[in-house]
């Protein structure tokens, strides 16, 4: 990876997410004989004019057709290539979302997805092109990783370790524009699915994703000077979601989540199924389909394999209050 | 082989599959997509009978399924050449079973995609056509799709992706039987219909008899220079046995004990 500092930092911030995601996509093709970037009709929009120009055999363009860039994609990334694939969050989380779930979830072909501008970066655009729903949709298919970096520096750490290591499908959320401030001055250590802790505090506990980090951090300096003592948590990783975040959930009574994404799904739901199923003092006992893809059978048989026939049921929830009697009385 | 005996050994391959698919389809006692499967033996019998070269190590050539309900034909290819053991078979849509109405990606098996959504098969050979461009790799690509699952429009995008990227190692078989779930194709959709717009496209577009073992191996052979080929098969949903032939029924049906003897006897 290039020089983290500084100065760097600062000048990714002023050239922002897409013109930086075509940077860093300029290392890692240095390094990866077998990598392949693909678009569709999206280069110049993803800063990958020279990329293109340097590295025209790991470039390729399939025209405005993110079904098919999906598909085509999941073939080189079969035959043992290393893709990134590029679009506007929207056009790849919902026009090609079938795609998405039958290569990289249900064939979990190892195709990394860049999805520009997602959230509300794209102004004038409009909703047709906002990122709104796409952790919601995403998340809700088994096998892809979601990460969303914070700032340039971090989504560059992010694109280096998924080339360097197989963790599989993934989806890379990018929030922000050029001039959005940075959150890391310096290099630092990122691990997949590990929040990062930017600053401890004893009153309330802040998670942010994205751009939203660095306006949780513009918040916490105006709280610090409400006497509020706000922990500020970049959760860069959405799914996986860290054990992490349970430890630091049973620390707090007041949570706050920031996103850059509808109120649907996204970390605020994470958070909320957490909190539901392990903090709060209504005891919540979910009886659904896991998040993973089953096997087939006749519908008696997969609702029996599932837990959902009424037998199954009752002896989950006696098991679910009994569990719930000993823990009161611990 | 000469040619005599080879169009023997896969006209007896292409029966001996039918007699697999049908012992599958009433030893599951499920309904199961038997006319579409019996569309496509002749096609899978000369591929797999003669022109794919395949191993599970090392496959040379590769098989896409794009109509995913097709599975029973590509089934009873792939037992017949040694990849799915009787015993395995015989689990066709019982509970838990790998093998179900759709394919699911298992090398062990011979299996190249998950599959059963349609118009996505395309675009995975697509990419994998490239990635032997790429690498320099001998072999061929085959993908199957259905009449009806032409109405899709990501086909047509993989198919704009296939002329552009000049994949002369992509081969699409369009099996036109003619018939889609809720019954007889639209005539604008008929195999000439289809035949002009893979042309249009800029693909080799050949007509072809699908149940003709001779001309299936000379097409399926075809080559274009840096253009992919289009082998538009004319076939018929049901093929070989008469009271499945042409009825919509079959699409996805139950088969009997009685309607199973009466129906290997045409075989």
């Amino acid at each position: 990876m290039k020089i983290f500092d500084e100065k760097s930092s600062k000048q990714w911030s002023r050239m922002g997410p897409r013109a930086m995601f075509g940077q860093f996509m300029l290392d890692i093709a240095e390094k990866n004989e077998n990598l392949m970037v693909l678009s569709a009709d999206l280069g110049r929009s993803s800063g990958l004019d020279r990329f293109k120009s340097m590295f025209p055999d790991k470039y390729l363009s399939v025209g405005i057709s993110e079904q098919n860039l999906i598909g085509v994609a999941a073939g080189l990334a079969k035959e043992g290539f290393k893709v990134f694939v590029t679009s506007f969050a929207p056009f790849l989380s919902m026009r090609a979302s079938e795609q998405i779930r039958m290569n990289l979830g249900y064939m979990k072909l190892p195709v990394n997805l860049v999805a520009l501008g997602s959230g509300v970066s794209m102004g004038y655009l409009g909703n047709s092109h906002f990122g709104l729903e796409d952790v919601s949709i995403i998340r809700s298919i088994p096998n892809i990783n979601i990460s969303c970096p914070a700032d340039c520096g971090e989504m560059g750490k992010i694109l280096n370790d998924y080339s360097e290591n197989n963790y599989g499908p993934s989806y890379i959320r990018l929030t922000g524009i050029p001039g959005s401030p940075p959150v890391y001055k310096n290099d630092y250590n990122y691990k997949l699915g590990k929040p990062v802790t930017l600053k401890r505090g004893k009153d309330i506990l802040i998670l942010a994703t994205g751009s939203m980090v660095a306006q949780a951090l513009v918040a916490e300096k105006i709280l610090s000077k409400n006497n509020i003592s706000a922990e500020i948590v970049n959760v860069h990783t959405l799914k996986p979601i860290s054990k992490e975040i349970d430890e630091k959930l049973s620390l707090f009574k007041s949570v706050i989540t920031i996103e850059e994404h509808s109120i649907v799904g996204g970390l605020h739901s994470i958070i909320a199924e957490k909190i539901a199923s392990s903090f709060s003092s209504i005891s919540l006992l979910p009886i659904a389909l896991p998040d993973k893809f089953g096997p087939t059978g006749t519908y008696a048989y997969l609702l029996d394999h599932h837990g959902l026939l009424g037998e199954k049921i009752a002896i989950n929830i006696l098991d679910f209050l009994q569990k719930k009697k000993s823990n009161n009385k611990d | 082989m000469n040619k005599l005996n080879q169009l023997e050994e896969l006209t007896k391959l292409a029966s001996k599959m039918r007699r697999i698919l049908l012992e599958v389809s009433l030893n599951c006692g499920e309904p199961a997509h038997i006319g579409g499967g019996l569309s496509i033996v002749d096609i899978m019998a000369v591929l797999y009978g003669s022109i794919l070269q395949l191993s599970i190590k090392k496959p040379i050539d590769r098989f896409v399924l794009s109509k995913g309900h097709g599975f029973l034909g590509l089934l009873s290819a792939l037992h017949c050449s040694g990849f799915i053991k009787k015993e395995e078979l015989m689990k066709f849509q019982t509970n838990g079973s790998e093998l179900i109405a759709h394919p699911i990606v298992n090398p062990k098996f011979g299996i190249e995609s998950s599959n059963g959504s349609l118009g996505q098969g395309l675009s995975f050979g697509v990419g994998l056509a490239i990635a032997y461009k790429k690498k320099l790799k001998e072999g061929n690509i085959f993908v199957l799709v259905g009449d009806g699952e032409c109405y899709e429009g990501a086909v047509w995008e993989a198919a704009i992706a296939g002329t552009e990227s000049y994949l002369d190692n992509l081969t699409v078989i369009v099996d036109c039987n003619g018939f889609q779930n809720d019954g007889a194709i639209n005539k604008k959709m008929s195999s000439q219909e289809l035949k002009s717009k893979w042309q249009g496209f800029g693909w080799d577009s050949i007509m072809c008899d699908g149940h003709n073992i001779n001309e299936l191996l000379e097409k399926l052979k075809n080559k274009s220079k840096n253009k992919p080929t289009a082998i538009i098969a004319q076939t018929v949903k049901g093929k070989g046995i008469s009271f499945m032939e042409n009825n919509n029924d079959w699409h996805h049906g139950r088969l009997t004990q009685k309607l199973f003897d009466e129906a290997i006897k045409e075989l």
